[in-house]
């Protein structure tokens, strides 16, 4: 059974159809990367998996259970992590709180317990000397890297990724992908939105091209990027290839 | 109008006065702070959304408590203070219990500020970037937890100017309240100049004592705030492009430099 499966996903903002009939599965373990030209909907699908937005058409299965029927849908965010392109620090609590507040809030775990787990995990994204630092003075790369080790307190069973490295700084894009890379190598199940392609050619066990609302193609890095199929994969490839 | 007169009055009748700054200010500060609570709560479930999966009749009941609130908010807003003191004072006295004029008085002064604070507040909410309340859910937090711990902390901060604002507002609009009688300030004066048959100058002093709280309050509101804003220190940062955007420019300059 897939972790995660999507099948026939329709979401429309008021006219507006973002996607339309997508689907596609992830494995346990798999690090799958969606790309795809900006406005394909790559972000609205990420985010109607956290039920951040509810789908119009179709289902998601997540460990085998309709994420739509859920009467509890805090419970089940706990089990999905989610780190945004903008980071989304909690601005009125210093790094340590930011990581603890849900673990004491919604897992109920004691402050010792809590406060242990923090400092273990942004000791894992290298900022453990930055605990009672506030995040208007931290730089973004470290804002971004204290919001995946916030999510990792919640010991997720997947770790959703919207452009986590698009509001930065070239030279800090590099410290959150390293992070992102030990991740995928530690096994843990994660689904990245990424213009990176570097990074999507190195870590992703999956890579899914995304145009206009629908999967064009999905496939290993190296189906898609040395042996695309479709033509406006290849297109969006020569574009950002030929860029970079 | 001579200085001295007014200084002789301010003098001989500083008892009355002092007895009418003390009803003022405990009217004021008792009453700013009911209605913040009170804004609070109004403001704060206003602004809270439905989940997106809540039941139908949680959603009616929140529809409901939005209208509500909205009359609320209007009538006190729409209509003058000394009007609502006159009307809920009498209201209250001739058909429910005798209650006390100062509870009457505190108890309007809370309820007229409180529609004013549940704006204030609201304003304060919606201020908060929406990333903020994203980011909680999605951690699992619920809606209430996401207000209590991470937007509530933040707006409060954002409107604290307003909500000082409204103390001061308040200090001198507690003066219409003389209407029910009660010895604050205004009353106060109105009787020295009754004694003293002395208008202008009587009047003088009353508002250079309204002029010297509000100031001394003003002060004191900036002196906090600025520590409240201290314990955040930010660093001025430029907003970042997208990366895409800055590697192309950062090429244009590398050829620049061979």
């Amino acid at each position: 059974m897939s972790l995660i499966s999507i099948r026939n996903v329709s979401k429309s903002f008021d006219k507006l159809e973002v996607l339309k009939g997508i689907s596609f599965d992830v494995e346990e373990g798999e690090v799958v990367c969606l790309i795809g030209p900006s406005g394909s909907g790559k972000s609205t699908l990420l985010r109607c998996i956290n039920m951040l937005e509810t789908i119009d058409d179709g289902e998601i299965e997540v460990m085998g259970e309709n994420i739509h029927h859920l009467r509890d849908i805090n419970h089940y965010r706990q089990r999905v992590g989610m780190v945004f392109q903008q980071f989304n620090l909690f601005n009125n609590m210093n790094t340590l709180d930011n990581c603890m507040l849900a673990q004491l809030k919604v897992l109920k775990r004691n402050k010792e317990e809590a406060k242990r787990i923090a400092i273990e995990n942004l000791n894992k994204v290298g900022l453990g000397d930055f605990i009672y630092a506030l995040p208007s003075t931290l730089s973004g790369g470290q804002k971004q890297r204290v919001a995946i080790a916030r999510a990792l307190c919640m010991d997720p069973e997947i770790l959703l990724f919207d452009e986590p490295t698009s509001a930065l700084d070239p030279e800090m894009v590099g410290e959150v992908l390293n992070v992102m890379k030990q991740l995928a190598k530690a096994g843990l199940t994660m689904m990245v939105v990424t213009h990176e392609m570097g990074f999507a050619k190195d870590v992703a066990s999956k890579v899914v091209f995304m145009d206009d609302g629908v999967v064009c193609e999905e496939g290993t890095p190296e189906e898609i990027f040395n042996h695309p199929k479709s033509d406006r994969t290849k297109t969006f490839l020569s574009r950002v290839i030929n860029r970079n | 109008m001579s200085l001295i007169k007014c200084w002789e009055i301010f003098i001989k009748f500083l008892p009355s006065f002092l007895l009418g700054v003390r009803t003022t200010l405990l009217v004021a500060l008792i009453g700013t702070i009911c209605g913040l609570l009170l804004g609070l709560l109004v403001g704060g479930l206003k602004a809270m959304k439905t989940d997106v999966n809540a039941p139908f009749a949680v959603k009616l009941i929140k529809k409901a408590y939005d209208l509500l609130a909205t009359v609320y908010i209007e009538v006190f807003r729409g209509t003058p203070m000394m009007v609502q003191a006159v009307f809920i004072y009498y209201l209250v006295y001739s058909n429910i219990f005798k209650w006390d004029k100062l509870v009457a008085a505190l108890f309007i002064l809370s309820i007229n500020t409180g529609a004013y604070m549940s704006e204030i507040i609201r304003g304060g909410i919606q201020s908060v970037d929406k990333g903020q309340t994203e980011a909680a859910r999605a951690l699992g937090l619920s809606n209430w937890q996401t207000m209590m711990n991470v937007i509530l902390p933040q707006a409060i901060k954002n409107c604290f100017p307003a909500i000082g604002n409204e103390f001061v507002v308040n200090i001198k609009d507690s003066s219409v309240l003389m209407i029910i009688s009660i010895t604050e300030l205004m009353f106060q004066s109105k009787s020295v100049a009754g004694t003293t048959y002395r208008f202008t100058e009587t009047y003088f002093v009353t508002a250079c004592i309204y002029l010297f709280m509000t100031t001394i309050t003003s002060i004191i509101l900036r002196m906090i705030e600025k520590k409240m804003n201290n314990a955040n220190i930010s660093i001025p940062q430029s907003q970042t492009v997208p990366a895409v955007m800055n590697l192309s420019t950062q090429k244009e300059v590398e050829h620049v430099a061979d």
